[in-house]
């Protein structure tokens, strides 16, 4: 196909791709580099004919509206924003090092900066809940190829159901279930006999309750995939294992695994991609109090009451942005490989 | 592939039979659950007392007079105008998925037919495009729009969904094309069609087992959305999912979590009928991806 004709073609997909993607990662890179205006302050003096004088400062509403009209970025100020308290926090984490406190408090006191304990959870989701969904939809794979027929079909469907839901919706199911008065969380208690016991009882029950969540909504995808995929094992190859004497688990282990390799490297991928950037999670089982992730305080930053920070959400986007980027060299050099690429 | 060798013992029948069985218990209760506590009033369905409340619907008979009651619909759809919020998602998933498709089967099939280098470097960045989390492309978005003005209309929150999907629709629709024969719309070339005609008339009538299946994620990307339309759109525009989300916090303080319920099932229902229709095509999609690894 000549230049020409494919530039018609791939054009209009081009344009929305670089307008709406490209230009907002340039925009929150600038963005990042400036930040709010400072309010313009005046003094004034007020004399009664009696009280004496009182110097009294106030915001000139007028003035900051103007400015702030004039100059929407706010002012320059550098890599300022990305070294403060709320982001990597370098003096923070300088005065932590220094001050010898032993491990523990250390790795403590830096999990106290907003931005490490978003870090700390956003990594720690994705990189439990990739793996442990995709041992679950494996297993789930294998069993539901060993059933009847008849069972296959609803199997499916209701597989489908916690993936297809969006995030927002089904930590919002789950999380009135395990509410203390929904039928699960009350279920715990009584059984524990424990009534304090509940997701917001400690970080570390919502924690659970989080990657619990994660693996119930990424388990179907591994599934389907690897269902899928065990209908493509060579039939001749398990065959002559088996002749070989080989038992079912090592069956599965040397003839079903290396097959579905490929697969699985796909799997995580995709999903490592998607649980990076865990919000809805957060949003609906309201658990902020006890995890953050760095996509939730980009929306919190967005959502603040008073004032929107543009540019503290500008500077954790980066930040993010950045993490994906790490995360995903090793698709990217993958997928170069694959279309014959030297790198 | 029933032969006595590949039989398996009753153990494992037994085992994986039942594993399939919990894990079908896993997956549909909590939906199964939800959509019956929608129609009990909310001392039953988050009874501290017994579960058994909102089995049978004690407290609803006795507020009510009947076992199941449609108040929380009635509160979410007409109290809480959630019906506006169906319309705008409708609109939006709608137009979303229209758009993108028309947009994406042209490049995907440009990108299918083409032997340059720069095919590699398009797909590689839509890829990279995919991974960038919505959240953190949206607060690049919200300066922009307030200076143009634009902020807060649903075609604004529709052309942005269109462009965030279109690296995925670009990669699912060419590895469809892919697999369409090229000897098709290159005999329509030797017969003089031009390039647009030959898609028209030599591909198009084959490529739409890849295009719904394209399309459903496209429709579920636009129904599903948060990050984008809880930023995007005003109040009156807001789609269902941020409408959920943003009166979720004030109808819990009024008592009425029941409408939330209700609003949560009505939002659910319509992706039952879709699983329910597509279940084939969901499937193809999710494995079209895999299976190029």
């Amino acid at each position: 196909m000549p230049h020409r004709t494919f530039l018609a073609f791939i054009l209009p997909s081009i344009v929305a791709m670089l307008l709406f993607i490209a230009t907002p990662i340039m925009s929150i890179a600038v963005q990042s580099l400036y930040i709010e205006h400072d309010k313009i302050l005046v003094m004034s003096e007020t004399c009664q004919p009696l009280g004496g004088c009182v110097k009294e400062t106030r915001v000139d509403a007028e003035a900051t509206a103007k400015i702030r009209h004039d100059h929407p970025l706010g002012k320059f100020n550098g890599f300022g924003i990305y070294t403060d308290h709320n982001h990597l926090a370098f003096a923070d984490i300088g005065k932590i090092v220094t001050s010898n406190l032993g491990f523990n408090e250390t790795a403590a006191r830096i999990y106290d900066l907003p931005f490490y304990r978003a870090l700390v959870f956003t990594l720690t989701y994705a990189l439990t809940v990739t793996p442990l969904a995709m041992c679950l939809g494996f297993v789930i794979a294998l069993a539901v190829n060993a059933v009847p027929k008849l069972l296959k079909g609803p199997v499916i469907f209701f597989s489908l159901l916690p993936m297809v839901v969006t995030p927002l919706i089904g930590s919002l199911v789950v999380y009135w279930m395990i509410n203390a008065d929904g039928i699960l969380g009350a279920a715990i208690q009584l059984i524990t006999h424990n009534p304090d016991l509940s997701l917001k009882a400690s970080p570390t029950m919502t924690w659970v309750t989080l990657i619990c969540y994660g693996i119930w909504t990424n388990a179907p995808f591994s599934f389907v995939v690897f269902y899928s995929g065990l209908q493509t094992v060579p039939s001749d190859t398990l065959e002559s294992a088996m002749i070989d004497g080989a038992s079912r688990l090592q069956r599965v282990r040397f003839v079903v695994i290396p097959t579905l390799l490929p697969l699985a490297v796909f799997v995580t991928l995709v999903q490592l991609m998607d649980n990076f950037r865990v919000l809805e999670p957060i949003i609906g089982f309201n658990a902020a109090a006890n995890a953050t992730s760095l996509s939730y305080s980009i929306f919190i930053a967005l959502n603040n009451q008073s004032a929107q920070l543009f540019s503290s959400a500008a500077a954790t986007s980066v930040l993010t942005i950045a993490g994906v980027l790490i995360l995903m060299t090793p698709v990217l050099m993958k997928t170069a490989r694959e279309f014959g690429f030297r790198t | 592939m029933s032969t006595i060798a590949n039989r398996r013992p009753l153990s494992l029948a037994i085992t994986s039979t039942a594993f399939v069985l919990v894990w079908l218990a896993l997956a549909a209760f909590p939906y199964i659950w939800t959509v019956w506590g929608s129609f009990k009033v909310e001392a039953d369905f988050f009874s501290r007392e017994t579960w058994q409340n909102a089995l049978f619907g004690i407290k609803t008979i006795q507020q009510t007079g009947e076992p199941f009651t449609g108040s929380g619909y009635y509160g979410a759809w007409i109290e809480s105008q959630f019906w506006r919020s169906v319309i705008n998602t409708a609109i939006v998933a709608t137009c979303v998925t229209t758009i993108s498709l028309t947009l994406g089967t042209l490049g995907g099939y440009a990108l299918s037919r083409t032997a340059y280098r720069y095919k590699f470097w398009i797909l590689i960045i839509a890829l990279v495009f995919r991974a960038m989390p919505d959240i953190t492309l949206v607060s690049g978005y919200l300066l922009p729009f307030f200076q143009l003005n634009i902020w807060g209309y649903l075609p604004t929150a529709i052309i942005v969904l269109v462009a965030l999907n279109q690296p995925f629709t670009l990669w699912m629709l060419y590895s469809f094309f892919v697999n369409i024969p090229k000897e098709l719309d290159e005999s329509a070339l030797v017969d003089g069609c031009s390039r647009f005609q030959a898609f028209r008339l030599a591909v198009m009538p084959v490529m739409w087992p890849g295009v719904i299946t394209t399309g459903l994620f496209s429709f579920l990307l636009g129904y599903n959305d948060f990050a984008v339309t809880s930023m995007l759109l005003t109040q009156e525009n807001q789609t269902m999912i941020p409408k959920i989300s943003s009166f979720l916090f004030k109808i819990q303080a009024e008592g009425h979590v029941m409408y939330a319920v209700a609003a949560v099932v009505s939002a659910t229902a319509p992706l039952f009928v879709l699983i329910m229709f597509f279940q084939r095509q969901l499937v193809a999609g999710l494995t079209a991806g895999a299976v190029k690894g």
